[in-house]
């Protein structure tokens, strides 16, 4: 369940991610506008309200009560957008300015350019800062507790609550975490090695 | 080929170029000189519109370059452009640097694109070069991709911006015999160079600019034995 919610998550994040930076990078003054207003709202307000805010309000959001397991892909999803636009935003501006003017030289039309140009070299920058947001993201999904959705926290209660012993699944719980992450940095370190190639 | 008629480009309060007035003819090769920050960057990318002029015409062929309805992708698909600093796509191959634009661009099948590329490869004399990443060749080497990158598009003109002043003197040469190969096959070049020596022999034309305004214009023969500005007289004394 917690690695579902992550990868859903973390798609939601990245596409949701890459649009925001792309509107907080723009010219047109609106987009900007809205991509820092939304930004500023997910970062300054805590992950687990904003949580409940969409499970219990979703009646009042999208006229449905959604699953659980809807609120917390979708929460954890629009709350990392914010922070990877951020991250995004940054790997994008620190591209060699040459590196657009090369490509609109050439005449690559704007869109072109940045998904094939622009783009893979901001990724390349950024992937160390980007599997720290998943890491992140898959210990706060711990939270999905808090509306009842059965992930590795709420396993380990039950089986304390069945047993009276708590020390034992808890540190269990512990390791399945430990080990998630682990995984994650083995496959950035793993990308972040090809991507090397053309150094 | 070219013609420019009363350029002006400003930032905000500076006036960068000041009313160019030029032309220059298909197959013409036109060496642009003069000190630094006198606007010969801003020139040069005026005309395939990296700039955007603040005032004055630009006609490339038949088309009005300055014009709103003129499509800039299609204008920039004629010109070609070469940077002091390369700028190679360093996430791609030199080949695929080269092929990239034609297939994005012109619609070239990979194949084609490919063909193509390793031809223009040959000629610079990087066919041994083409899986490379840019970021393991000599800066000649780069230069010589980039202007092979630029021509894969086929460009009506080339647009070099101080092509060697980012390379080693022993590199230099490579990259102005690639220039001088392209010399020969009749391009349209336009060239800011701090090489005065490859100017005098190479150019049909020199475009002396100081501060913003378009000193001289005269064939380099006339320019370098008797030049009329004092300008271009105390330039000329500087870098000879
Ligand atoms: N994007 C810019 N914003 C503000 N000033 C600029 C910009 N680009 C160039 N300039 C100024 O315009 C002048 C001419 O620059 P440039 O065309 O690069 O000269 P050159 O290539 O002859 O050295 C310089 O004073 C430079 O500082
Ligand atoms: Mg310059």
């Amino acid at each position: 369940m917690t690695l579902k919610v992550v990868a859903v998550a973390a798609v939601i994040g990245i596409i949701l991610g890459i649009i925001l930076s792309l509107m907080k990078i723009s010219r047109i003054k609106p987009l900007n506008w809205i991509a820092d207003f939304y930004t500023s709202i997910f970062r300054g307000t805590p992950l687990v309200l904003q949580l409940m805010l969409i499970y219990f309000g979703s009646p009042q959001l999208f006229g449905v009560q959604i699953e659980a397991f809807e609120a917390a892909f979708l929460s954890f999803g629009l709350n990392s957008a914010a922070y990877i636009s951020e991250v995004i935003r940054g790997g994008i501006n620190a591209v060699d300015k040459g590196q657009r003017e090369a490509a609109l030289a050439l005449g690559v039309p704007y869109s072109s350019m940045m998904i094939s140009i622009i783009l893979p070299q901001a990724f390349k920058n950024i992937l160390p800062a980007l599997m720290n947001e998943f890491i992140t993201l898959t210990k706060e999904s711990a939270i999905v507790t808090t509306i009842g959705l059965a992930d590795i926290m709420r396993r380990s209660y039950i089986v304390g609550g069945d047993t009276y012993k708590f020390f034992e699944p808890i540190l269990f719980a512990g390791l399945i975490y430990y080990v998630m992450v682990m995984i994650l940095t083995v496959i950035g370190k793993l990308i972040e090695g090809r991507m090397k190639r053309s150094d | 080929m070219i013609k420019v008629d009363n350029l002006h480009k400003s930032y905000g309060k500076l006036d960068v170029l000041k009313g160019i007035n030029t032309s220059i003819k298909e197959g013409e090769v036109v060496a642009v000189i003069g000190p630094s920050g006198s606007g010969k960057s801003t020139f040069l990318r005026c005309l395939n519109l990296l700039e955007q002029p603040t005032e004055g015409q630009i006609w490339i062929k038949e088309s009005n370059i300055t014009d709103n309805k003129t499509n800039i992708m299609k204008v920039r698909e004629h010109v070609g452009m070469v940077f002091q600093h390369f700028h190679l796509f360093p996430h791609k191959t030199v080949l695929d640097n080269l092929t990239y634009a034609p297939m994005k661009v012109k619609g070239l099948s990979k194949q084609e694109a490919q063909k193509q590329g390793r031809e223009l490869l040959k000629k610079v004399g990087l066919a041994d070069k083409e899986k490379q990443y840019p970021n393991k060749l000599s800066g000649g080497q780069k230069q010589r991709v980039a202007i092979a990158r630029a021509l894969a598009m086929n460009p009506d003109v080339m647009l070099f911006d101080e092509p060697t002043s980012a390379l080693d003197p022993e590199m230099v040469k490579e990259v102005l015999a690639v220039m001088k190969d392209l010399v020969h096959t009749g391009m349209t070049m336009v060239i800011v160079t701090h090489e005065m020596g490859f100017a005098r022999e190479v150019a049909d034309r020199i475009l002396f600019l100081d501060g913003g305004n378009l000193v001289e214009d005269a064939p380099p023969s006339e320019f370098f034995s008797s030049p009329k500005s004092k300008r271009a007289q105390d330039f000329l004394e500087k870098v000879l």
